[in-house]
């Protein structure tokens, strides 16, 4: 690699400590002497079982809708695809409380779907499953962006090979497509995790929040800021190391590859 | 190039006009900061400008928020001159710490008050009814003011709920139910009479035994004492009164 140009490094150090040293002020909050207590309370042990439960659910969800997603938008060549691309990645810029309100109206029980879920029987709003939606809709646009763009980096020429020695379309993407994008599936998956973790505004304004049943981390870090605002430093921290553990591992994973 | 000439032009326009901005106003203007609860936005909206407009050249900023929020945000420093919360347990949060004084005014009350989603199509007349299975009950959590008041009707009432949800703010509580996501919610009185149409309001009167005191306070730091106080005796006093009535707030209890 070329040497870089000096002047990079000071506002690449500004962005650096513009990561950091909020990180370092929550730090510097935290009551090391009650942490203990706090962070294994029934209510937090709970909300990070809960959340580690749904994190997990959604991310699954989006590898199962992502990955055909990406293949279509990186494969396929149909009018519209560029404003397909276009308005499936629209989670990534709206607020979560618009998602929020989006998801209420769809899967609410008066909303465009959940109106006939609910004559069969079928009750989204305050559940579990409504944290699960709430996560995917705003975790899909990570895994479906990485996945794509390992799919563009990767081309074709392996998969055409495979194709004129006679394999069939079901056999070259499993055999060839997705063992190249292997790596782009799994940051994506990650980054997917990590934004279901910390999914808060479309939950609160979807979902509810009832300890055990909607109330996940965020959610209950917020309540506790209400009344016991080192607790709720404390539930942070948690939140943080859940997260860095998550970044971490995986990455390291890949770059010891 | 052309552009290239004109920005510095541009610039110079532009700082001229912000220097004249700042001259322009005059001396005498006094900023005032009132941190005020969320159920208190439309009473002290109204509030504020009639103190402006008996006060020239005071101009009256308010940030409404949920009480613990307000509170949070002054121990951190924010700069609050004046700040009314939705209870007395908030308050006193900073008054131990020193940062507010003990035992501030109360200038109103609130109670709670059922609502159910327009036409009360539940057909829900009493409390007692809320602790039905079939019901998807929303109130708030007990950390917050508007759940500690909740927890205490069900304790007066002997009525233990299920809630469906225990939410951070009234507001989520009122909105849950308007939607129709929920088919009743405790929210208070003013809350209910805010959202005049979007809900149908149940009298609870079991909650006349559990109200809110709301109390004011000037903040030891306030930039201008004494238009802080003038700011406070107008809520506390009989136009404060008045208007705060009009929003469905109770008469502060007797000394």
């Amino acid at each position: 690699m070329t040497s870089l140009p000096r002047w990079v490094w000071l506002p690449a150090a500004v962005g650096a400590a513009l990561v950091l040293v909020p990180l370092a002020g929550l730090a510097a909050r935290v009551p090391w002497r009650g942490l203990g207590a706090v962070v294994t309370s029934p209510a937090s042990v709970d909300a990070l079982l809960l959340s580690l439960r749904t994190a997990t659910a959604s991310t699954v969800l989006c590898v199962v809708l992502g990955v055909p997603m990406a293949l279509v938008l990186a494969r396929a060549s149909f009018r519209g695809v560029r404003l397909l691309r276009a308005l499936v990645l629209v989670p990534l810029v709206l607020p979560p409380v618009v998602g929020g309100l989006a998801l209420l109206y769809t899967f609410g029980r008066r909303g465009l779907v959940g109106r006939s879920l609910e004559v069969l029987g079928v009750q989204v709003a305050f559940s579990t499953t409504a944290v699960v939606l709430a996560q995917a809709f705003v975790a899909l646009p990570f895994l479906v962006l990485s996945v794509e763009g390992a799919l563009a980096t990767a081309g074709q020429r392996y998969e055409a090979v495979a194709a004129t020695l006679g394999a069939r379309p079901t056999t070259v993407l499993l055999r060839v497509t997705l063992p190249l994008v292997l790596p782009g599936l799994a940051s994506g998956a990650v980054l997917a995790f990590a934004r279901s973790l910390g999914e808060f505004g479309a939950t609160l304004t979807f979902a509810g929040s009832l300890q055990g049943v909607t109330r996940t981390l965020p959610l209950e870090v917020y309540l506790q800021r209400e009344q016991d605002p080192d607790a709720a430093v404390a539930l942070s921290l948690l939140l943080v190391a859940v997260a860095v553990v998550v970044v971490v591992a995986t990455r390291g994973r890949r770059a010891a590859r | 190039m052309r552009a290239a000439r004109a920005l510095p032009a541009l610039l110079a326009g532009a700082l001229l006009l912000a220097g004249c901005g700042g001259s322009a106003s005059g001396a005498p203007e006094q900023g005032l900061t009132v941190f005020a609860a969320a159920s208190l936005e439309g009473a002290f909206t109204e509030l504020g400008e009639r103190f402006e407009a008996g006060h020239p050249g005071a101009e009256v900023s308010f940030s409404f928020a949920g009480s613990g929020d307000l509170v949070s945000q002054v121990a951190e420093g924010a700069p609050a001159d004046v700040l009314a919360t939705a209870d007395t347990a908030t308050m006193q949060r900073l008054a131990d710490d020193g940062l507010a004084p003990e035992h501030p005014a109360l200038f109103a009350t609130n109670a709670l008050t059922i609502v159910t989603a327009p036409g009360n199509p539940e057909g829900v007349t009493s409390f007692a009814e809320l602790a039905d299975p079939g019901l998807a009950v929303v109130v708030c959590a007990p950390q917050v003011p508007c759940g500690a008041a909740a927890r205490a009707v069900q304790e007066v009432t002997g009525t233990a709920l299920s809630p469906r949800s225990e939410e951070t703010s009234v507001t989520d509580v009122l909105a849950k139910v308007a939607s129709g996501e929920a088919d009743a919610g405790l929210v208070y009185a003013t809350d209910a009479a805010a959202a005049a149409d979007r809900v149908a309001q149940v009298p609870l009167p079991e909650a006349a035994g559990v109200v809110n005191g709301y109390p004011v306070a000037v903040l030891p730091g306030a930039a201008s004492p004494r238009l802080a106080q003038e700011f406070a005796d107008l809520v506390a006093g009989p136009v404060g009164r008045q208007v705060l009535a009009d929003a469905g707030f109770g008469p502060p209890p007797a000394p």
